[in-house]
């Protein structure tokens, strides 16, 4: 169908062969079993390109540039051809008032009809006065673009749950987008967002025509359904006692457990030991790096000191998610904000005793 | 990291040195191609110019500048055309959509526009590829995941596969080699054909003049050390007769026309670890059209940054105009080359075109020194190094009940430093002051602007509600655009049309 995705890649040079390799790669990074490729591949076959506005608040552009390295099919094959970028910051051509006119242009012409992406956390202190983008406040234009998109997705820990902006102590009341327009946002987090999950986001909306599953958090769960502890590559080194003790000894430069090294894998949901970063090549534990749990809300502050052992590794099963364990760090942010603050600085005190600063929660 | 190691008097291993030098490499070449290709290129490129180009006569422009395989090719260009073409035809422009396509600031024939708009697309795909580099050395890209207050957490053993090992070696030098031909054969011949047709804009944009680098690629362990490849130093009003020594104790911030409050008064400039960080909003409470920047007004997030008492340029062209005047012989060599072939003498540098120019140039530089310190690596495993961290002091009980520092470093966007005081190990006061904030500094008490504004005095504006020449400028510094490019461009067409007319 002239006008469709598939037409639209074919034209830019996509051969049908790798055409059918993506849907594949996107089925199993879904999750799904390959007899819905045929599907996937022809929802793509028939629809057109969805417009997609990507709001930048306060954040470092590091899901952008991280959406700049997605892979499969091929980067931006990917990004800007299955969809069509009517407004990005960072990368659209027009500046200033001719980029405020694509963002007014899509919003109003095509309303309904547009997914909104989200990137940062917005100030919510004062009225919101702490982030104008264009004149107008971030609060404003994020309700605005909020009340007439189709699909509403975060990406990154700040869009999420505040991330950066929103550690101790806040000073600008930052939030994640789901606190400030509430109903269904689906959420991508990670610092930054691992790329290949919004293109498996994207690609099951337009096949389906609805988000995937998701947790309480609004984590899709194929993405975030199971901890890393358990998918980890070390994991039989943590079975075993075999830990790193000091950065590069012997354990250390034999891939042992970093879990004494304070590794957070033990409290963090994410797909990063199967899916990996920069087209497999490496992800911070296969690195030798401990996980800092940046998928998880709030994990400046709920996984801090990112270097010093988790006090207790609670009873996980295989098949637990994030809801069903009720993790301290993973329950507390459906609960109010409030209560958050409390079962977080509770939390803090018993596991991290040593750091207690002001106690300014 | 780099701060708290100064304050610690931590030494870091020679490895750690290394691995530093080598993303800090990954991170320059991948960082400058991204931008001149993809944030910065379409000031200079029209897209829409591009579908006229006549896809044989592009291929005798592009192969007469490179030996690039895709440059001699034809139906290569046909192809890229194509595919512009049904792009257009869709009606959906995506990022394209509202660019000043047309606009007479324009120069470029339709065939360089073309050669232009398929090497955007191939940049995309290989920094994508060439990134994969630092993600073998730092676990990923965004935001690796490696760095450690005392060296690195990659581990390095050559007879485990959980290491860097020989494997990981050769697979960095391939990255290196990859890169190198990518700078050589595709960047530098389209900087500079592309520059030809814009020698004009070698006599705008000249900015403060004033140029500090901190230094970088260390060749010594000890924290801030002056033994770099890169060289530090402090150049005032373009004299490059003279080059003076960095000393952090100059560098300062004074609020006065910032968004901040200092308890003993907004004109006094604080020293970073003296720095105060008060907000005092006194903006717009809604949506506003523009800012009121007039008299005393405060309009900006950013500090008036200044070193030395004045506004000073950083990043590339600030770090090539530095190693010029100091006879680096690499960097000399190759400036000298790149003015010759564009026939201009040294006082071009000091412009739009120089700082776009000197970003290319210092791309190729370090695209072609990252080789060697792969192979400082290689030697060092092989005399049976495999240190990656110095971790005397990993343990808060090992330190003093009171310690400062700071930290240098040159980012791709300019120099970085950060300023801590520790007491009673723990954070007493942390500033970081950013090459995004120092070129786009506001106002000081005594009314000298900063780099960005200064460098658009004198721009002429062939259409003042198009101003594509005001975002080449800006554009020219690698703006952070997360932060500040959104005032910048809002206020800078207000001083665009109050000033032209």
């Amino acid at each position: 169908m002239a006008g469709s995705i598939y037409h639209h890649l074919l034209s830019r040079g996509v051969t049908r062969r790798d055409f059918l390799k993506f849907c594949s790669a996107t089925a199993a990074t879904l999750g799904l079993s390959s007899s819905m490729v045929p599907q996937i591949a022809e929802a793509l076959e028939k629809k057109e390109r969805p417009s997609v506005v990507w709001l930048h608040f306060q954040e470092c552009t590091g899901d952008s540039e991280s959406v700049l390295r997605a892979s499969k099919p091929s980067i931006a094959k990917v990004i800007l051809d299955i969809v069509s970028l009517d407004y990005h910051e960072t990368i659209m051509a027009p500046s200033g008032h001719a980029a405020e006119k694509s963002l007014h242009d899509t919003i109003t012409k095509k309303k309904g009809k547009y997914i909104a992406v989200y990137e940062g956390a917005v100030p919510t202190k004062d009225g919101g006065i702490y982030c104008f983008v264009g004149g107008k406040k971030s609060i404003d234009t994020c309700k605005e673009v909020a009340a007439g998109a189709m699909a509403n997705i975060a990406v990154g820990n700040c869009a999420c749950f505040g991330g950066v902006p929103a550690a101790k102590p806040n000073p600008t009341e930052a939030k994640g987008i789901r606190d400030i327009i509430g109903g269904t946002v689906l959420n991508i987090p990670g610092c930054p967002m691992n790329p290949e999950n919004f293109t498996a986001v994207v690609v099951h909306f337009l096949t389906f025509g609805s988000l995937p599953a998701l947790d309480s958090l609004g984590r899709p769960l194929f993405a975030y359904g199971k901890l890393i502890h358990n998918n980890c590559e070390r994991r039989p080194h943590f079975d075993q006692g075999q830990f790193v003790r000091q950065w590069g000894d012997q354990g250390h430069r034999l891939g042992w457990c970093l879990y004494e090294m304070g590794c957070k894998g033990p409290m963090a949901f994410q797909n990063c030991p199967t899916i990996r970063w920069n087209e497999g090549t490496s992800w911070p534990v296969q690195a030798g790096h401990p996980c800092i749990a940046c998928a998880t809300p709030d994990n400046w502050d709920a996984a801090y000191p990112f270097y010093q052992r988790m006090k207790a590794v609670p009873g996980v099963g295989w098949q637990a998610n994030a809801d069903k364990i009720g993790l301290g760090v993973a329950a507390a942010t459906a609960a109010a904000v409030a209560a958050h603050g409390a079962i977080r600085a509770a939390k803090r005190r018993k596991e991290c005793s040593k750091s207690e600063d002001e106690g300014h929660e | 990291m780099r701060a708290v190691e100064h304050a610690l008097n931590i030494t870091i291993p020679d490895n750690a040195r290394i691995l530093r030098n080598i993303i800090n490499a990954i991170q320059a070449i991948h960082d400058h191609v991204i931008h001149f290709y993809h944030l910065h290129a379409l000031d200079w490129v029209d897209v829409v110019s591009a579908l006229k180009a006549d896809p044989a006569k592009t291929a005798a422009l592009a192969s007469s500048i490179s030996d690039w395989p895709n440059n001699a090719s034809a139906s290569y260009f046909k192809a890229v055309a194509g595919k512009l073409k049904a792009f257009v035809e869709s009606g959906q422009l995506g990022i394209f959509a509202n660019g000043y396509w047309g606009h007479p600031a324009y120069k470029l024939p339709p065939e360089a526009n073309l050669m232009a708009v398929a090497h955007y697309l191939e940049a995309l795909d290989w920094q994508r590829d060439f990134i994969k580099a630092m993600a073998l050395l730092g676990a990923k890209n965004p935001h690796p995941q490696t760095y450690l207050v005392g060296g690195m957490a990659t581990p390095i053993d050559p007879n485990s596969q959980n290491a860097i090992n020989a494997n990981t070696i050769a697979q960095l030098l391939e990255y290196a080699d990859r890169a190198q031909a990518f700078v050589d054969k595709v960047y530098i011949p389209d900087l500079l054909a592309i520059a030809s047709f814009y020698k004009d804009w070698a006599g705008i944009g000249a900015g403060v003049g004033n140029f500090l680098s901190y230094g970088e690629f260390q060749n010594d362990n000890l924290p801030n050390t002056t033994n770099v490849w890169l060289p530090a130093g402090f150049i005032k009003g373009k004299d490059l007769t003279k080059i003076e020594k960095v000393d952090h104790k100059k560098m300062t911030e004074e609020v006065s026309r910032s968004w901040y409050k200092y308890a003993g008064g907004d004109d006094k400039p604080l020293h970073p670890w003296d720095g105060e960080t008060t907000p005092n909003y006194t903006g717009p409470k809604e949506t506003y059209k523009e800012l009121n920047t007039d008299g005393k007004n405060k309009y900006s997030w950013v500090k008036a940054i200044r070193y030395d008492g004045v506004p000073v340029e950083v990043g590339p062209l600030a770090r090539m105009v530095i190693a010029y005047a100091a006879g680096h012989k690499e960097a000399k060599g190759l400036i000298d080359f790149v003015l010759g072939k564009l026939g201009v003498g040294p006082a071009a540098l000091f412009s739009t075109l120089g700082r776009t120019a000197a970003r290319g140039i210092e791309t190729k530089l370090i695209a072609d020194k990252l080789p060697s310190y792969i192979m400082e690596l290689a030697a060092n495993i092989k005399k049976g190094d495999y240190r990656v961290a110095n971790t005397d002091k990993w343990e808060p009980s090992t330190w003093p009940a009171e310690a400062k520092g700071y930290g240098y470093h040159e980012a791709p966007r300019g120099a970085l430093c950060h300023w801590i005081v520790i007491k009673d190990r723990q954070i007493a006061n942390y500033q970081c002051v950013v090459p995004g904030g120092v070129n786009a500094s506001p106002r000081d008490a005594k009314g000298q602007r900063g780099p960005d504004e200064e460098a658009l005095i004198g721009t002429p504006i062939a259409k003042p509600d198009q101003p594509l020449e005001i975002i080449r400028t800006i554009h020219s510094f690698d703006p952070c655009m997360a932060c500040a490019i959104h005032a910048v461009d809002a206020n800078g067409k207000e001083i665009v049309q109050v000033r032209v007319r």
